[in-house]
């Protein structure tokens, strides 16, 4: 399953404007950002009961209203919401109702629901993780990634599925999110660093450059 | 099961969408009642990202890089210890790896899924880096991108698309501009801007 969030290769998106220079930049632009980023770090793991990557599952499947029309912040309170709701710590609609009174309008809040949060507990901090055996792919294999992934928590992006590259470096193991996510164990796994040339990716007509991306070991195909 | 949000919600009596603002004070109110976020944690969260983590720390990790051959070295070798080295690390920054930009290779780093990138060398990432149209683009019309933001690459020049799909963290070490060799770390620092740093800009001498 694919989500909102996977537009790695997308077309029609038009043009990306020249970056503000830093200086005349800020980190947020208004207060309420600032606000959301740090709701958000303390929602996710205390508050919520839930992880880094559940975080980034809640924002892949938030609507489409809800990823791209609130602004970066707004995407991340959205989802900091559904994690909050699915943890039990705040109804569904209590933020609007809140909202709506803030704003003069006569709403009824709904009651708190039960708590709910995921029966879970890290082994370490942090997603790096060791692992015993050893790689299953050296520097210089040539590996392909699966064509399907059946995980709407998935990790490969649907522009390098079913696409082969070659093992540019062995990165430190991880937790693996697709897993971690949904709070049915880490699954820590090798990661690896996979470099593929445009025209794999693309076709032969492709504008010509090499990419390296992340890939975890279950999203690799066995050895030919 | 995924469960999505309703697209219908987040409407106020009058049907509008009720702003991300207005929600986030909401929800500031709502877990701050039930004694869950302590809103002066909030506030010291917010500093620390507005002024103590920033790009001004991959600025000195660059300018040791530039002048130190052997910290260089180390950089980019082993880059979470040598960035320590300097005193940076934390959240999002669990394994930085440094790539050397060069007259023949042009690195550019992404995160198509979401916006990673290494908090503790570089803050919190601006608005371009976050944008689809980078996200979506990069890496598939690198070129192009990048001349549309303003940075050039020859074609007898090599690019790297850097997707950060895991917990790895990009960093680009840029090229030293001609002419700055004589110069201190603290004469280069302020040279160095964020923008080189994630490989979507070229750094210019004084």
């Amino acid at each position: 399953m694919d989500s909102v969030a996977d537009i790695g290769g997308a077309t029609g998106w038009g043009k990306v404007d020249p970056p503000t220079p830093q200086d005349k930049d800020a980190v947020f632009h208004e207060a309420w950002e600032g606000r959301a980023f740090a709701l958000t770090l303390l929602t996710m793991g205390r508050v919520s009961g839930q992880n880094l990557d559940a975080f980034r599952y809640a924002l892949s499947r938030l609507d489409s209203k809800s990823y791209f029309d609130d602004d970066y912040y707004g995407r991340w309170l959205n989802a900091s919401e559904l994690m909050l709701v699915e943890s039990g710590v705040i109804a569904p609609g209590a933020v609007d109702a809140r909202a709506r009174k803030n704003a003069g309008e006569d709403v009824e809040e709904p009651a708190d629901p039960e708590l709910n949060k995921p029966d879970y507990a890290a082994t370490a901090a942090g997603s790096l993780r060791q692992v015993e055996e050893a790689p299953r792919f050296a520097v210089g294999d040539t590996v392909t990634t699966l064509t399907d992934v059946d995980s709407d928590a998935n990790k490969l992006p649907v522009y390098v599925r079913g696409r082969s590259g070659v093992v540019e470096a062995i990165q430190p193991a991880h937790v693996f999110p697709e897993t971690h996510a949904r709070f049915l164990g880490e699954k820590a796994q090798h990661v690896y660093s996979v470099r593929f040339a445009s025209t794999e990716l693309y076709g032969a007509d492709a504008e010509k450059f090499d990419l390296t991306i992340e890939i975890f070991d279950d999203y690799l195909q066995e050895k030919a | 099961m995924s469960t999505a949000l309703n697209p219908d919600e987040h409407l106020d009596g009058s049907g509008n969408r009720i702003s991300p603002a207005l929600r986030t004070e909401a929800l500031e109110q709502l877990l701050t009642e039930r004694g869950l976020v302590d809103p002066n944690v909030m506030d010291k969260f917010i500093a620390t990202y507005e002024t103590a983590v920033g790009p001004l720390n991959g600025a000195k990790v660059v300018a040791k890089a530039w002048t130190d051959p052997e910290y260089k070295a180390r950089l980019l070798a082993e880059g979470t210890a040598a960035i320590k080295e300097l005193g940076f690390a934390g959240p999002q920054g669990e394994h930085i790896v440094v790539v050397e930009n060069s007259d023949s290779v042009h690195n550019v780093v992404v995160c198509t899924l979401c916006s990673c990138y290494p908090w503790p060398v570089l803050g919190l990432p601006p608005a371009w880096y976050k944008d689809p149209a980078y996200r979506a683009r990069v890496v598939r019309e690198p070129r192009k991108v990048l001349s549309e933001m303003g940075c050039e690459v020859g074609d007898d020049v090599e690019i790297i698309v850097r997707d950060s799909s895991a917990e790895v963290r990009w960093l680009v070490l840029p090229q030293q501009p001609a002419g700055t060799e004589g110069l201190s770390e603290e004469e280069l620092i302020p040279l160095i801007t964020r923008d080189a740093l994630v490989g979507v800009a070229h750094i210019s001498a004084p």
